[in-house]
């Protein structure tokens, strides 16, 4: 392991302290993302005449907007240099452990939603406690295992079994307005404000940042790394456990078998926002336009009948196009 | 004279508080054997036609496949990398040769073979090229380009299945026809041991992969050639890949757009249970075959002692989990009577 030097920090100090220079500024990874988005919607609009309309623009968030709250403690994950492959199943047991409650136990789906937030927490929590007390095992491993331990435990519960059946308000998670905006908009803009504030206006993100750079450093500097550790996994079983609130009440039932391979997009998401999979780098900003940018993608793709099949392929080169371009070395193009 | 003395019940203090486990840890694969003994016996009081020979046999044909990826999984392991492409790789070498065989009727079971190798060997070394050349993390590049081979694989296939009608007699013969009464998957397998053996442990080659993996600056600064190493591993994974899609096609008689989803998986769970070390440099073949048979029981014996198909990936996912914990626990235990022992 390369030790890694504290440049970062002296770099980030004297961008402060320089004067705002409009070349630095619209050379950043976040204007490359928004000329994409503005290049996918340009796509989108001259393949299909029905893309380019403000109601359809807002109605295709509600079905990608579900995964991507995942997305931000997945980046957090990601700058403290770890990985966590497990949330899939994470969304699968919690959303069963949800619908079985309400629907087998006679739990009130008020209360049945809450369960659903507090085993995604627990399995986090899992994650998370494993993985500081286990250092030598990376957090890859780790997650390998329980995201089969999770889905197995699914799979236990309700065998091959689809549990539905929510009642009517439930389905305002998925399908509901507040004002004409979708409520999985509002909650996502939330939600993007939340982590954004907790990674860049905290001490709280400053130690994550701290953490990806050099955790040995962080340690002998006071920051508590497995306390850190095991929050921000944590609020990755959190947030899967909103994703599965959000996806069982758009599909209006769940079984073990849903969110299959979320965690591929997650990570491609996150990494194209511009996370660095090394560590220590990356800004919130650039995740919620990636989020946009893969889901746009998506939505306009299967409005002109390209199988989903064919989205995989374009994921997977997103993710490689947005690990690769930054190795490239093109002057200062840099995330 | 009386520091010795002093010194002396402290040091036998310090012998004492010697971890329990550390024993266990010289015996790795003796425990994981007796375990896997003890298993079959308790499957065998629940289900006596769970150790004929028939069903053993059946068992090794169908484990040869998992044990055939791997070893590659284990070189891979060694040097510090995943490869979680290895099952859409084997669906994309599988569909494009079933679609070749059942276009030409002709076409003679080697070619197919030696095709399936080709095809897993280019996808091996994009990757490959990804990881050296490019820099990029294994887990990230493999994630993304199972993705594309995936998606190659359903555009290959047009979302259709190539069944067995289509296939000709010759190629659906390479899993199921036997030599001596033995299936010709289990020497396949056998045949890739062996020459892993010889790889692994004779060759200049197979000595750097460890050397790659244990220390990469080292291995540097000893003149070994790092990328060449990452290529190579990445190549080989990625035509045993390629072989065994062949195989799997042969052996089920039908390729399908998810042939092989999540495979890569219980390769890589193998190798945890056969303490190939993910953090790199140390696997033995001994234990990854080990841990292929322990998964390959597993996948038999639970049908046969009547348990849930539904429990299966739980109890899975709690022997892999329980099997990592175990060996972490069991090498700081080594660690600390290292440390001990420098006391002294």
């Amino acid at each position: 392991m390369e030790p890694k030097t504290i440049q970062p920090y002296t770099q980030r100090t004297l961008e402060a302290d320089r004067p705002f220079s409009a070349k630095q500024f619209f050379l950043q990874w976040e204007w490359l993302l928004a000329f994409i988005l503005i290049g996918v919607i340009a796509l989108n609009t001259s393949l299909s005449p029905y893309f380019l309309n403000i109601s359809s623009l807002r109605d295709a968030t509600m079905v990608f907007l579900d995964k991507a709250f995942i997305v931000f403690p997945m980046a957090l994950i990601m700058i403290m240099r770890d990985i966590d492959i497990s949330v899939g199943s994470t969304v699968a047991l919690s959303s069963v452990v949800m619908a079985v409650a309400y629907n087998s136990l006679g739990v009130p789906m008020g209360a049945a939603v809450v369960i659903c937030l507090i085993v995604g927490a627990l399995c986090g929590l899992m994650n998370g406690l494993l993985i500081v007390k286990f250092k030598e095992l990376s957090a890859v491993i780790i997650t390998l295992a329980t995201m089969i331990l999770y889905r197995g435990i699914a799979y236990i519960i309700l065998e091959d079994q689809a549990s539905g059946s929510f009642p009517e308000w439930f389905g305002f998670f998925g399908w509901g307005y507040v004002y004409g905006i979708p409520f999985i908009l509002i909650l996502f803009i939330l939600a993007a404000l939340l982590f954004g504030l907790l990674l860049h206006k905290t001490t709280f993100g400053r130690h994550i940042y701290a953490i990806g750079h050099n955790d040995v450093a962080s340690r002998f500097s006071g920051v508590n790394v497995d306390r850190t550790k095991v929050i921000v996994f944590t609020l990755a079983g959190l947030m899967a456990a909103v994703t599965a609130i959000f996806l069982a009440s758009r599909m209006g039932s769940t079984r073990p078998n849903i969110a299959n391979m979320y965690e591929l997009d997650v990570i491609a998401m996150a990494a194209l926002g511009g996370i660095s999979t090394a560590g220590g780098k990356g800004r919130l900003i650039g995740t919620v336009i990636a989020v946009f940018i893969v889901g746009y993608l998506q939505y306009g793709l299967g409005l002109i009948n390209i199988p989903s099949q064919t989205l995989l392929i374009v994921v997977g080169a997103l993710l490689l196009f947005a690990v690769i371009v930054p190795k490239l070395n093109i002057p200062r193009f840099k995330k | 004279m009386a520091v010795h003395t002093a010194n002396a019940p402290a040091a036998e203090s310090a012998a004492k508080k010697e971890s329990k486990l550390a024993g266990l840890a010289k015996f790795r694969e003796l425990g994981l054997l007796a375990f896997i003994l003890l298993l079959a016996i308790g499957v065998q009081i629940r289900n006596p036609s769970f150790l004929t020979i028939e069903n053993v046999m059946d068992m090794a044909t169908n484990t040869a496949i998992l044990s055939i990826l791997a070893v590659g999984m284990m070189l891979v392991l060694v040097t510090r990398g995943i490869d979680l492409s290895i099952g859409a790789t084997l669906a994309l070498s599988g569909m494009l040769v079933a679609q070749i065989v059942s276009a030409s009727a002709g076409f003679s079971p080697l070619l197919a073979v030696i095709t399936g190798i080709g095809i897993g060997t280019v996808c091996g070394l994009v990757i490959g090229g990804l990881v050296a050349w490019l820099g990029v993390l294994p887990i990230i590049a493999t994630l993304a380009m199972m993705n594309i081979y995936r998606g190659f694989t359903y555009m290959a296939s047009d979302g259709k299945w190539i069944s067995s009608y289509q296939m000709p007699e010759s190629f659906v013969g390479i899993a199921t026809s036997s030599v001596l009464g033995i299936n010709t998957l289990i020497l396949i397998a056998l045949f890739i041991y062996i020459a892993a053996y010889y790889f692994i442990g004779h060759t200049r080659t197979g000595r750097q992969i460890y050397a790659v993996g244990s220390n990469p600056e080292s291995a540097k600064v000893t003149g070994i050639n790092e990328k060449k190493i990452l290529i190579l591993v990445y190549t080989l994974m990625g035509g045993l890949s390629g072989l065994c899609g062949v195989l799997w096609v042969s052996k089920f008689a039908s390729a399908q757009g998810d042939t092989a989803s999540g495979y890569e998986l219980s390769v890589i769970a193998a190798c945890i249970l056969g303490g190939v070390s993910i953090a790199g440099g140390s696997g033995k073949l001994s234990g990854v075959i080990l841990g292929a048979v322990l998964i390959g029981i597993l996948n038999n014996a639970l049908p046969m002692m009547d348990v849930s198909p539904f429990w299966q990936k739980g109890i899975e996912g709690t022997i892999i989990l329980g099997a990592v914990l175990l060996n972490a626990a069991v090498k700081r235990g080594v660690e600390r009577n290292h440390l001990l022992r420098r006391r002294i």
